[in-house]
């Protein structure tokens, strides 16, 4: 997955990148990998600066899906930061370059909260909700936002 | 290595990451692989 050259540049560009050979370096994959219970590869998390996972991938992904997880994963560390703002930057980007990833819809719910949560104006969930019956109709994540449809401003 | 090419520099040293990660302000990818290095 790291060998396409957009993958590298996103990963370079936006993490602090660790591997971990689960052969070649036992114990450090004995400590961190019960740390973390990654008992299967290749297991890809995103860790923040206190060492707390916040998103996790298992398995081979193609390249659009794997950037397309981990722009989620960085939305996902900067929400449970209060980093609202930046948060919502980062699931726009997931919904709008890879709109038809698996994690789009997901995104695009959580691209309405990170706002709502910026800014305290309710429009942001009813807008969301107002996207959803027009792209992703089918999902679980417009089952979720439907009950934003009745959302008055403010 | 061409022009516009990258490699990801790796490191295996998790609490020196972590540190980096404090300094840089941006989270740990932290990949668990069998893959050959």
């Amino acid at each position: 997955m790291y060998s396409d050259p957009s993958v590298a540049r996103f990963v370079q560009d936006n993490f602090v990148p660790v591997r971990v050979h689960v052969r070649d370096q036992r114990e450090v994959f004995q400590r961190l990998g019960n740390r973390y219970s990654a008992t299967w590869t290749p297991t890809i998390l995103i860790v923040d600066e206190g060492g707390e996972e916040q998103y996790r991938v298992e398995g081979f992904l193609l390249t659009d899906q794997f950037l397309a997880h981990l722009t989620l994963g960085l939305g996902k560390a900067a929400f449970k930061a209060g980093a609202f703002e930046e948060a919502e930057k980062w699931f726009r980007q997931v919904a709008e370059t890879y709109p038809d990833s698996e994690v789009a819809p997901e995104a695009a719910y959580w691209a309405g909260v990170s706002k709502y949560k910026a800014t305290g104006d309710a429009a942001a969930l009813a807008e969301t909700a107002a996207r959803f019956e027009r792209q992703y109709k089918d999902t679980s994540w417009a089952t979720r936002a439907s009950v934003w449809r009745s959302t008055k401003a403010g | 290595m061409a022009i516009g090419q990258m490699t990801i520099a790796w490191t295996s040293d998790f609490d020196k990451a972590l540190d980096q990660a404090r300094e840089k302000r941006r989270p740990v990818l932290l990949d668990f692989s069998a893959a050959p290095m």
